[in-house]
């Protein structure tokens, strides 16, 4: 039987019916086609389907889109605002921090949450935040410089 | 992913006539972080799914004259960041640092973590230390149980058709007593334990230890408590030579087995060098005040 959930997804409202055994991660992607959070494992170890749930960073491939119903959901899609890269994202591609490509929306919105909760981390705190999001390229050097200089910039002018 | 009907529970009662009606047809789901993946890979085939996260009174963490009670619904990341387990009851902080990743931690519960039952569940050796108790809600009403009576096999607890976990129960922590965590992997993160072990020292007035408890992962067909060892230390300054040997036991009475992350060996190799060295940490805080 199919359920009628609303998702409130960058702000927007949608309401979609979906059978219960659809994840989250692909009703955002197929029927909602916000193709940015990406599909890697599907066991919820490499985190490339990170997406904000709540104010909380989650595997969508681990969640069922029908108990997400009522909730508010931010995805790659959502971060930059008008028109305007997040300074994480701003970050990545100053540093080099992307290769290919797949698991960066996860990498921005791990970094992007570690630095809300911890404005000053140290790279062992970066390391350990972006634990769950594999970088199949290894680019993880790049990544972790990228996201030690916005909590740097972030010191210098509190304004992100 | 297999197919089943969804059904949400929006109280602990309507969970329990919900799990009672459908009796084996059914499974609860919490965060979903094990049950997802086992139904998409058809491990789990339920008709119905109940799920249970929508029970608003049941993710609280607070502590009272009898302990620390936790919420089934309590995430393992809540868990890992409460100043108040950071403070009092750090271990279990410790072992939620080690599980899986934020994304899975601001997902994973802790009923479902212990429920899941695995062998190296990351959050049963340090609660076994802890000396912690079960409470379980079903149709004839609440039934608490000792954690070391929880578990009955891999993937198994005596939780019966219609119940569910709704409340893990903590004793306060004694004065000059304080918990270690240690965890064997090849990562150092987002890795299964090879053994996990929680050792949970009280010190009498003195430098002798008045308690201890050990409580080891993935090295038996449940997580289990070293009982012979922790006899063995009772009473005894936890010095080298005496820890030696209750390693020695406990690597005796555990049963690992060997799969595709280490031999059985291994795993008591291990337990010897993990018994020791966390008693002996353990045994330091605690002669540091906690």
């Amino acid at each position: 039987m199919k359920h009628l959930i609303k998702l409130t997804v960058n702000g927007e409202e949608y309401e979609v019916a979906i059978e219960p055994n659809r994840s989250l991660l692909d009703v955002l992607r197929d029927d909602l086609e916000l193709t940015g959070t990406k599909k890697g494992c599907e066991t919820g170890d490499c985190g490339a389907c990170t997406v904000v749930l709540d104010g909380k960073t989650v595997n969508a491939c681990l969640i069922l889109a029908v108990s997400a119903n009522g909730k508010s959901i931010l995805t790659i899609e959502g971060v930059a605002q008008g028109g305007k890269l997040h300074p994480v994202q701003e970050a990545f591609i100053e540093h080099g921090a992307i290769q290919c490509g797949y698991c960066t929306p996860g990498m921005i919105l791990s970094a992007k949450s570690l630095l809300e909760e911890n404005p000053r981390p140290t790279e062992w705190e970066v390391r350990e935040a972006i634990a769950g999001n594999l970088c199949r390229c290894t680019g993880y050097v790049k990544i972790v410089k990228a996201i030690l200089a916005v909590a740097e910039e972030m010191a210098k002018a509190p304004v992100a | 992913m297999v197919r089943f009907e969804y059904l949400e529970a929006g109280s602990v009662e309507e969970a329990v006539s919900l799990l009672d009606r459908y009796g084996g047809e059914a499974l609860a789901i919490a965060g979903g972080t094990d049950m997802v993946v086992q139904m998409r890979y058809r491990e789990l085939a339920p008709k119905y799914v109940v799920n249970l996260k929508a029970i608003k009174d049941l993710d609280y963490i607070t502590e009272d004259a009898s302990g620390l009670r936790m919420g089934a619904l309590a995430t393992i990341r809540s868990i890992e960041t409460s100043p108040l387990i950071k403070e009092r009851y750090g271990i279990l902080a410790q072992a939620a640092h080690h599980l899986g990743s934020v994304q899975v931690r601001n997902l994973a519960t802790i009923g479902g973590n212990l429920c899941h039952a695995a062998p190296s569940a990351e959050m049963a050796s340090p609660l076994l230390a802890l000396g912690a108790k079960a409470k379980i809600t079903g149709p004839k009403g609440d039934r608490t149980v000792p954690l070391d009576e929880f578990f009955t096999g891999p993937g198994q607890t005596v939780l019966k058709a219609g119940e569910i976990l709704t409340e893990l129960q903590v004793p306060p922590p004694p004065p000059k007593s304080a918990g270690v965590y240690l965890k064997h992997s090849i990562r150092k993160a987002m890795d299964i334990a090879f053994v996990g072990t929680g050792v949970v020292v009280e010190l009498d007035g003195g430098d002798k230890c008045r308690d201890i408890r050990i409580g080891l992962g993935a090295v038996a067909p449940t997580p289990m408590r070293a009982r012979r060892a922790e006899d063995h230390l009772r009473g005894k300054k936890l010095e080298e030579a005496i820890l030696r040997e209750a390693g020695e036991i406990a690597s005796q009475e555990c049963s690992p087995i060997s799969d595709i992350r280490c031999s059985a060996e291994h795993r008591r190799e291990i337990v010897k060098v993990f018994v020791r060295r966390a008693a002996l940490q353990a045994a330091e805080l605690a002669a540091g005040g906690r």
